[in-house]
């Protein structure tokens, strides 16, 4: 197919074919941004927890009226809920994944460093991984020696008693790769305000409640510290009992006491999708941007097609007259295409990358990564030959005679 | 010649239907998407206290021991700070706030308690805000010093609780404590909670919960302290408190100050009386640093931070750009649409119409499919709206078209159709009657 022709006769139609390379242009700019918003959303949707989710349910009772028995009734609620059918284990616990709401601490290496090496969340509660069941990959889990009341733990550091502070921690890989690059992170000191914490253990992952930064989502503590605060989660047996033993769980809390108000209760896998349902939305509503943006352009595409083919009516009579095949008519119009689209996509490229500038200056976005642009391209040029394929089939069918007439 | 203009627009808007029902649904689809998320962004960034907001202030001394001058103080006050700059009573109007989850004993037996929100706040809140009564009043400064076991309710609240009676000398227990009903609001929704907003530079974009509804229940600032005692939650702590939920001289950043200072000069005394409040309390030892005061204005601490959610400024500028695709659509299809009628074009200069007069009519056309694009775009944004509404988050219940938006909704059509119009218009005006004239 003969290029020069085409390419002439688009410079006598400067107007429309800028026009046609500008829409493909913004299109393949738009559409490549925000497939790869939507990729993020969908990756942070599916964010790996640590925790066995599809096992856990997570209960919360309103802590008001504390007393002094708060611990004891803590532990008649762990043995209650021990013997509902189908209940594998239970743990009383500060915090669980996706609950929105976290204690954080300013972790350091070393206890004379001014600024902290990072944040992490801290877990507590007896037994918290097992019923969570992260899966341990170096050290041991936290044992009965290594457990302390929260309350004791709360007025030694009042005192600014040492003796009567924990001394344990088990700590996820994320974050001890971050302490301890390419070291082990067993046996190591880490340090709280002014406390030093060994580490005995290191779990796989185990997602903060909260996440403000996705980078450092993944770096959680769990202390040795026995708290009651009316929060518990627990496992069962089989996902399907899981509502049975949750409805179960929450009556026979209330039966122990009556007057306790239920904050929460949920399946864990529930609380994934409460956390995650802004990105859910946001990813939606992208993907039917983008479904909007390529339509409109294809329509963009059958428009001025057609506009074009009606206006060279007589020169498509000429050519037939003279010789050229149906073929042609039907390559001219579809290589014309490919050639605006090529423009366009190129020029769409740069714009896709100056908006992936901007948008991790605003967004924190991390930078496009270069396979979006073959496929970009390539999904831009089969929309464009699919758009034009209707206007070239009709300029095809012109018939040779239409050059006799009106000459 | 309006008339005639207009109804050689029709005729032409009918001879081609397709053409014309594409250019139409462009038009109304970019309208529909970029009003839509316009009016989310409209609403949500507005002025709260319309007029107000400049006298209203936000000062911060930091007595964070961790922190330096060179960084921002802390969001919230520690206790000490906040009484201490609220009773020297220096600014026009000034007013503590705290929030803390309560437990709500509905009066009859059996019922169960529901936690709500509850705000605790001197009694200036009520009238620096212009938050409305229906009945009753807010409490007396005399109440705030008293720690009168008094409160006022949301209209929403006495619906529920008393079928929206005056239900003021009521009473309502809250936790273990009798509280007698003083004030019932008027329905009130600032958008955003302003005076509850801090935090947003640690909120990644994630700010949809600044439009949350106002607590349910607000008491005075010292009666709150004492009837929930252990239930309060720090912004944040340098140091554990001893005893947590109660923060009362504890080394953590949880009350709220708000000063209403009526003109410049107040403001810029009320600025010199915190950095010399911190300098004081610097060399008394209780600062280790004093030189990172602020005191930004409503507006200022709006900005600051952040108030507007990340994702609907990612979606208003998408619905633009998108409106700017489907323009650029439409300039296409309108080019080929006018030059196709170069022949007509031709004969009616040919007979004595002006180039203006050629463009006047095509213009007129453009705008009549701006106007029906923005008829169609106009109902796009009602769905786009009520979608929205249906969507869990915080302001959900905001999104509504006004009257201004509605109005912006078909100016921007028209003034859409008539730019993409332009360069169309331009092009036929421009045609050359012999040439046509010669195809004829």
């Amino acid at each position: 197919m003969e290029i020069l022709p085409i390419l002439s006769t688009l410079r006598r139609h400067k107007t429309t074919a800028f026009l046609v390379i500008l829409e493909i242009a913004l299109t393949c700019a738009i559409v490549c941004n925000a497939v790869f918003i939507i990729n993020q959303r969908i990756e942070r949707i599916h964010m790996p927890s640590g925790v066995d989710e599809q096992h856990l349910l997570h209960i919360a009772l309103a802590n008001i009226g504390a007393g002094k028995d708060e611990k004891a009734r803590g532990e008649e609620d762990l043995a209650a809920l021990r013997q509902i059918p189908g209940v594998v284990s239970v743990a009383s616990v500060s915090q669980v994944p996706f609950g929105n709401s976290s204690s954080n601490a300013s972790i350091k290496i070393d206890p004379k460093q001014r600024i902290a090496t990072t944040n992490a969340t801290n877990y507590f509660g007896v037994n918290i991984t097992q019923t969570l069941g992260t899966q341990l990959i170096a050290g041991r889990e936290l044992t009965a020696d290594d457990y302390m009341d929260m309350d004791d733990v709360l007025s030694a550091v009042a005192r600014h008693d040492p003796k009567a502070i924990p001394k344990t921690v088990v700590i996820t890989q994320a974050l001890a790769q971050r302490m301890w690059p390419g070291q082990s992170a067993v046996g190591k000191e880490l340090f709280m305000s002014d406390y030093g914490f060994t580490v005995v253990g290191v779990v796989k992952d185990l997602v903060r409640p909260s996440i403000w930064d996705d980078s450092i989502a993944g770096y959680s503590m769990v202390l040795p510290m026995r708290v009651s605060n009316g929060e518990y989660v627990v496992r069962v047996d089989d996902p399907k009992n899981r509502e049975r033993v949750l409805k179960a769980a929450v009556a026979k809390l209330k039966e122990i006491n009556p007057h306790r108000v239920v904050l929460k209760q949920h399946l864990l896998s529930n609380m994934r999708e409460d956390f995650f349902r802004n990105d859910r939305a946001m990813a939606g509503l992208l993907v039917g941007v983008c479904i909007a943006l390529l339509v409109v352009t294809a329509l963009g595409i059958v428009g001025l097609g057609s506009f074009w083919v009606a206006q060279r009516r007589r020169q498509i009579g000429v050519r037939r007259a003279l010789g050229a095949t149906r073929t042609n008519i039907l390559h001219y119009f579809q290589t014309e295409n490919f050639l605006l689209a090529t423009i366009g996509i190129a020029v769409g490229m740069v714009l896709a990358y100056g908006i992936n500038l901007l948008l991790m200056v605003h967004y924190e976005l991390p930078r496009l990564p270069g396979i979006y642009f073959p496929v970009g391209a390539l999904s831009l040029w089969i929309i464009g030959q699919l758009a034009v394929l209707g206007p070239a089939m009709r300029a095809a069918a012109v018939p040779p005679v239409v050059a006799t007439r009106s000459v | 010649m309006f008339g005639y203009y207009l109804d050689l627009a029709f005729h032409s808007l009918r001879r081609n239907r397709v053409l014309t029902a594409l250019m139409v649904l462009a038009i109304a689809v970019g309208i529909g998407a970029s009003m839509t998320t316009l009016t989310v962004v409209h609403l949500l960034s507005g002025d709260p206290l319309p007029g107000r907001s400049q006298t209203i202030f936000y000062p911060q001394v930091d007595a964070d021991t961790k922190n330096k001058d060179d960084h921002e103080p802390l969001d919230m006050l520690d206790y000490q700070s906040a009484v201490d700059l609220w009773s020297a009573g220096r600014a026009d109007k000034q007013a503590l706030l705290v929030q803390s989850m309560v437990r709500l004993n509905p009066g009859e037996a059996g019922a169960t308690p529901v936690l709500t929100m509850m705000l605790s706040a001197t009694t200036d809140f009520f009238s620096m805000f212009d938050v409305p009564f229906r009945y009753g009043g807010p409490w007396s400064a005399q109440d705030d010093q008293a720690r009168a076991r008094v409160a006022i309710i949301t209209d929403d609240l006495n619906q529920k609780l008393f079928h929206g009676e005056n239900s003021v000398g009521r009473t309502l227990r809250l936790r273990d404590s009798d509280v007698r009903i003083v004030g019932v609001l008027k329905p009130w929704r600032p958008s955003p909670q302003f005076y509850a907003v801090r935090g947003g530079r640690f909120a990644d974009g994630d700010t949809s919960d600044f439009y949350s509804k106002p607590e349910n229940i607000i008491t005075p600032f010292f009666t709150g302290l004492d009837i929930n005692d252990g239930n309060f939650q720090q912004f944040t702590c340098w140091h554990l408190p001893d005893k947590p939920g109660h923060l009362q001289n504890s080394p953590c950043a949880w009350v709220a100050l708000w000063v209403q200072l009526n003109d410049g000069a107040k403001a810029a005394a009320y600025r010199r009386f915190i950095a010399d409040y911190a300098a004081q309390q610097q060399t008394l030892g209780r600062f280790s640093h004093s030189g990172n005061t602020r005191m930004r204005d409503l507006m200022g601490w709006l900005d600051f931070n952040g108030v507007l959610p990340g994702d609907v400024r990612l979606q208003a500028w998408l619905a633009v750009a998108f409106l700017v695709i489907c323009l650029l659509n439409m300039v296409g299809l309108l080019l080929a649409k006018f030059l196709r009628r170069s022949g007509e074009i031709g004969l009616r200069r040919a007979l004595g119409a002006s180039r203006l007069a050629v463009f006047a009519q095509f213009m007129v056309e453009a705008g009549t499919i701006g106007l029906l694009g923005g008829a169609f775009g106009w109902v796009l944004t009602l769905l786009g709206l009520w979608l929205i509404r249906q969507q869990p988050v915080a302001y959900a219940d905001l999104a509504h078209l006004d009257v201004p938006m509605f109005l912006v909704t078909f100016f921007a059509a028209i003034g859409a159709s008539l730019l993409a119009g332009f360069l169309p218009a331009m092009r036929a005006c421009r045609v050359v009657p012999a040439w046509q004239l010669k195809t004829l």
